[in-house]
Order: C-alpha cells, then structure tokens, then sequence
C-alpha cells in the first residue's frame, strides 16, 4: 500500500535484506486449532452456524411446525422418557469421543507410541488392554498409521489410533463393550468434527476427525475391510 | 455477520495470518517458545472476541490482538522493558538530522546476525513499527491502527528507530570517531 510513504534509505534497506522473518513452527497451527475447539467446546457455540442453518426453513413454517411438534409430543409421549435417556448417553458419549479427540491434539500426547508401522503398534497394547486392537495399513489409500495411544472413554480404557489424512488427525477409539446399547444412532456431526461409530463384536468403534464426511467413510470403510 | 461463528470459520480467516501474528509475537518476546505462548492466547483472544468485529482490516485488527498479548506477557515476565512509549514521542524527527546512516561501503560488511541484534536491541516501541514496517512490509496507517497511535506518531517513531540502528550500525562497523 503506497500512501505517499517515503521509499527506503540505507537502513531500510539494511533490515528488509538481513532481518529475519520468522515463520510459525510447524505444530503451532494445530496447537491453535486445538485451543479454539477447546474454547468452542467449552463455551457450546462451535455447532451454531449448522443449527441456525437446521432452524432456517422450519421458521417459514411456523404455526405448521408448531402444530407437528404437538401431535410429536402426543405420539411421543410414553417413549419420551426413554429418548430423553438415550439422546443424553449418545450424546454425552460423541461428546466424551470429541474432547478425547481434542485434548489428544492440544498438548505433546497425541500418541504413546509413534510409529507408521502396523507390526509395531499393535503389540504395543498387549498385556495394556484387554483387546488387541485391529491396527490396519492404510498409507496407500492416503492415511497414514501415526501411533497409538491409552485412552479412557465411557468408563473403559480404550486404545486409541491415530492415522493422519493430509494435515488433519484421526482417531480412532476402540474398546470392549457395546455402546449401541446406550447411543442407538450416534451423530455424525458434533461442534464441528465429523464421527462415525460402529461395534464389530464384542469392539465398539468411534472415530473422529475434521477430514470431511465422505473423506471419513473412505477411511472407515477402508478399516472394517482391511480388519477382516 | 450476524450469526456467531464458528472456530472452524474463525480458523480458516486466522491461520492464514499465523506466520505474520508468529513474526511480530517472536520480535517481540525475542525467544520462541514464550512467542508461541503469546500467539496462541492471541488466537484465543481474538476468536472471543471476533463476533465484535466490525472493522475492514481483519490482518491489522489479528496482528493489534497479538501484539496486546505480547505487552501482556511483557508486563507480566519482564516489566523493565515496557517503557512508557510516550517518552520517547517528545523527541521530534528533527533532532535525528544528524544521525545520517554510514555509508554505503560500510553497511555493506553488516550481516544478518548483526541486523537482528541491532533490531533486537530496540525498545519495544520502536522495535514493532521497524517490524511491522519493514518485514510486514504494512502501510503507516494500518501500523497506527495496530500499534493505537496517531500514524504522525508512527512516522517520528521510525525516524527515530532508523537513527538508533544507524548509530549502532556506526558503533558496530567501527565508524563514526567516538573513541571506542
């Protein structure tokens, strides 16, 4: 921006060729990331932009809507106990899955043992867990094996497996017990990270990450075949 | 925008900026480690407070955030740094006539752990308008917006950050005749 400012003399010239222009660290901008998820979290505005966009076309039929949500509530009112319970557990559990994805991110934990190498994280978490965790190679399709990590989710230990897509981080949570029983149809969306969750056996499943949806379902599909 | 937003849009605005708010966070701290302390309460800073911005100039407003964590921490860790700036605002421009640059042969032998010592070696108050000027390479104004002083006051303080590394630069190059 040129506003009539004087070109440089010799000192000017002297800082612009030798001074140095520092540059962010690498694992500065995730770090942040991490932070402003934590705050988003905390203050339960992340998810804002979506439900105002979700509330949008239901205004412009209001008294309709309105009319729909009593006979909802009539229809609905016996199981309504019910729901209330288990929309809070699968809600409270995506919840506990996302902040376990953040806080793996925030400090200088985001995994126990690091290594790209399947054949090396996976016996790591013999004789810790009460599972051996299916660890896969999925490099080729463009996520990485990163590491692994002990987690404690829902009230089990769980191992925790992190894989990279590009610059993002996924984990994915594993541990023994079945979590359909509490969350029957988990959101797929939470303050902005995409999850996925699903029990093969006596193992449920959770993963998350900010890669997109259907970025995630590659990858998830690409677990359920390689673990089989 | 009226609708809150998001940490992911509040991202995608932000860390484009992230090596110029790591920049002036570094030269201000002048050590790494408490520079990226300072960057990341920055971010966190600005994020909470982003829904009350309503200016034009998203950069300077970020880089304005950054640099009042940076005094924060100053003030915090090493208070004797933080001069009132206005003492050194009464010196005018026209006292620096004398303070002419060494010649041209002479700078030629500075090298650039030379020039980030002379820059280092600046009160803050300069220090940040020689950064912001020359490395960030911003105009006078935006460097008044994000230093909050009148841009009159951001010109005298450059005359008189050029005059101070042209006497080092003298004192450091063996020039200038005042018996060292």
């Amino acid at each position: 921006m040129a506003d009539n400012e004087q070109p440089g003399g010799p000192m000017e010239d002297l800082v612009r060729r030798h001074a140095t222009r520092h540059t962010a660290p690498p694992g500065l901008a995730a770090r942040i990331s991490a932070v402003l998820a934590a705050a988003a979290l905390e203050e339960g505005r992340a998810d804002v932009p979506n439900r105002v966009a979700a509330l949008r076309p239901a205004a412009r039929f209001r008294p309709l809507a309105l009319a729909a949500s009593f006979l909802l509530a009539i229809v609905l009112s016996s199981g309504a106990t019910w729901y209330v319970t288990a929309s809070h557990g699968q809600d409270r559990l995506a919840r506990e899955v996302v902040a376990s994805h953040v806080r793996s991110m925030l400090g200088a934990h985001l995994t126990d043992v690091a290594s790209s190498d399947q054949h090396t994280v996976k016996p790591w978490f013999d004789g810790k867990l009460d599972l051996s965790p299916p660890v896969v190679d999925l490099a080729g399709q463009g996520f990485p094996l990163v590491g692994g990590r002990l987690d404690y989710i829902d009230q089990h230990p769980a191992a925790a497996l992190v894989y990279r897509y590009n610059q993002h981080v996924i984990n994915v949570f594993v541990w023994r017990g079945d979590s359909a029983a509490i969350a029957p149809k988990p959101p797929a969306a939470l303050q902005g990270y995409n999850l996925r969750h699903w029990q093969d056996g006596d193992m449920t499943f959770w993963t998350v990450s900010d890669v997109n949806g259907a970025e995630l379902d590659v990858f998830v599909k690409g677990i359920k075949s390689a673990s089989r | 925008m009226d609708i809150p937003t998001s940490h992911r849009d509040f991202e995608r605005l932000a860390l484009p900026h992230l090596d110029a708010a790591y920049n002036l966070a570094r030269w201000l701290t002048r050590n790494d480690h408490d520079a990226q302390d300072v960057v990341q309460d920055a971010y966190l800073r600005a994020y909470k407070y982003f829904d009350g911005f309503r200016g034009e100039n998203f950069r300077a407003w970020l880089l304005s955030v950054v640099r009042r964590a940076a005094y924060d921490w100053m003030k915090r860790n090493r208070p004797t740094e933080v001069v009132p700036a206005a003492e050194f605002d009464v010196e005018s421009v026209a006292s620096d006539g004398d303070a002419d640059s060494p010649d041209a042969a002479l700078l030629r032998k500075a090298d650039r752990k030379m020039v980030n010592e002379m820059i280092a070696a600046l009160p803050a108050a300069f220090r940040e308008v020689v950064v912001l000027r020359e490395l960030h390479e911003l105009s006078y104004k935006e460097i008044a917006e994000i230093a909050e002083v009148p841009v009159g006051t951001v010109m005298s303080r450059l005359a008189r950050a050029r005059a101070l590394l042209a006497a080092d630069a003298r004192r450091r190059l063996g020039e200038g005749g005042h018996g060292r």
